[in-house]
């Protein structure tokens, strides 16, 4: 996911407005950008989202079939996520297997779902041992401006909410809306010097030093986090920007109801 | 063709077809120029129930190096179908069918595009199917040359393409899924209207001359229909709008924000 060098000039620029608290696009701190959410985009799929945020764009899809359970877990449906950063959404994204990027993203989408706990894996198992619902949860980025962990997030969560398990021409029985259980809601900030903002735009998360990415319940509970970049936080900072992920997590939360 | 059979009648007694079409007639098409910020042009295409979008990237380096051509530029076309676009989940990836896909429509693209302009270059196009329905490959083809134009890149002249097909034995213009599974033929072909020129044609099944040449016709009237909409689609792209001057870039993403 290696982005060309940005120039001195413009990073300076982002620098100088960020020690007076001010954004290029004048956003404050802890704002997001536009959220635009579109469910049921694809009729081939179970469920899909299609989700911008500001000029970054996903499409999500869930595609449902039977099989069989892991071993370990032989009363639970499977979940299996996957991003595809396809070259049409950025000059430097390239055809292929996905790079550490990709897998890193689709861990971290995977994890905040599996963690909290959101589907309830166990209705989703027909037969004990033999039969259950494996769910793919297919991200596509379809155009990348910065942000991809919290528009495939909301992308993933979208999606699922639409999700109708497709029973019946499975000769299953009748068809039903995905088991859900909870409604997690991740958010991502970058560190740049001493500022930390939410939502970066891929100039921002070109400058950036660290990000964290924290994922939490409808109880305001934590579920999944993820530090990345070769900054760091100190343990303050990390208090922080969970108390500003809950705040703002509540807004994100009720674009889906 | 695909060889399954089925009881279901594609055409009617009065000549119409399970989506209510006449054999003549088109599926309702839908094209957008400029609907993508990071790509150099960008198209998003709705054709019946197909969902497609295509970006162009160049003239750009070429890779790998050793396909460079130092008299010319290259074209190089993705076709890829995301795994929920069809009714069986396919694996995310290149297969044999998109890999022929995309070598057919780079050189149909390769020949309206003054490739001479940009030695060693490469003209990157990909072509992302969201939701597959029947003719994928001509979407595809009419959004990457939209999307080419839209990149501001010297052509000749816009790439419309339309499929022509046998259902029920008789001749159907722009087969949709059900023609496509279970008809007696498929013929997609790429004409540039004001030439003439075929600059893409595949053909499976069974037509006799006289069906050919009555698909031909057919496909002929159809290229001019959509290369109509290409038009239209770059003009809303680009005009400026009364009491509106600047066909600023930001404006123009917002404008285009409902593909």
């Amino acid at each position: 996911m290696a982005e060309p060098i940005m120039s001195e000039i413009k990073k300076g620029h982002i620098h100088k407005l960020l020690s007076t608290g001010k954004r290029v696009d004048g956003r404050a701190l802890d704002e997001y950008r536009e959220i635009k959410i579109e469910t049921n985009y694809i009729e081939s799929a179970q469920g899909s989202a299609r989700v911008r945020l500001g000029n970054t764009d996903v499409l999500v899809g869930v595609k449902m079939e039977v099989g069989k359970p892991f071993e370990d877990t032989p009363d639970r449906g499977v979940l299996t996520t996957n991003t595809e950063l396809i070259p049409l959404a950025s000059p430097t994204f390239e055809a292929g297997p996905p790079d550490a990027g990709a897998i890193e993203l689709a861990r971290v989408i995977d994890r905040g779902i599996r963690e909290s706990e959101m589907i309830d894996l166990q209705k989703l198992c027909i037969k004990h041992g033999e039969e259950v619902w494996i769910n793919f949860l297919d991200i596509y980025v379809l155009d990348y401006d910065g942000n991809l962990f919290d528009a495939c997030f909301l992308g993933a969560i979208a999606a699922l909410r639409t999700t109708m398990v497709p029973a019946k021409e499975n000769d299953k029985g009748e068809d039903y809306p995905m088991p859900l259980r909870h409604l997690p809601i991740q958010t991502t900030v970058v560190k740049i010097e001493n500022s930390i903002l939410f939502d970066p735009t891929l100039d921002e998360e070109k400058v950036a030093e660290a990000r964290l990415t924290v994922t939490t319940d409808e109880n305001g509970d934590l579920r999944a986090m993820q530090k990345g970049l070769t900054g760091a936080f100190t343990l303050d900072e990390v208090k922080q920007v969970i108390d500003a992920s809950l705040r703002v997590s509540k807004d994100l939360r009720n674009l889906m109801v | 063709m695909s060889g399954m059979t089925t009881d279901i009648d594609l055409i009617d007694d009065n000549g119409i077809r399970i989506d209510g079409r006449k054999a003549d007639e088109l599926r309702p098409l839908k094209i957008e120029a400029g609907v993508l910020k990071r790509a150099d042009g960008s198209a998003y295409v709705e054709w019946g129930k197909n969902k497609v979008l295509a970006a162009v990237y160049g003239p750009r380096e070429c890779h790998p190096r050793h396909m460079q051509n130092p008299a010319k530029a290259i074209v190089q076309c993705k076709y890829n179908m995301l795994s929920f676009s069809v009714s069986d989940r396919k694996r995310p990836g290149p297969d044999r069918r998109s890999i022929e896909i995309s070598k057919i429509i780079s050189e149909a693209l390769e020949y309206v595009v003054f490739t001479e302009n940009y030695p060693r270059a490469s003209i990157d196009v990909y072509i992302e199917v969201l939701q597959a329905n029947a003719g994928t490959r001509c979407a595809g083809l009419t959004a990457a040359s939209v999307a080419l134009a839209d990149a501001g890149i010297p052509m000749k002249d816009l790439v419309p393409a339309v499929a022509i097909g046998k259902a029920d034995g008789q001749i159907v213009l722009d087969l949709n899924k059900e023609e496509d599974n279970y008809g007696n033929a498929d013929l997609p072909i790429a004409m540039i209207p004001r030439t003439g020129e075929v600059l893409l044609m595949q053909m499976d099944g069974h037509m006799t001359m006289e069906e050919f040449d009555q698909a031909l016709e057919y496909g002929k009237k159809a290229c001019q229909m959509v290369y109509d909409v290409q038009k239209d689609a770059l003009r809303r792209r680009y005009s400026v709008q009364a009491g509106n001057g600047d066909a600023d870039d930001e404006q123009s993403q917002n404008n285009n924000s409902e593909a």
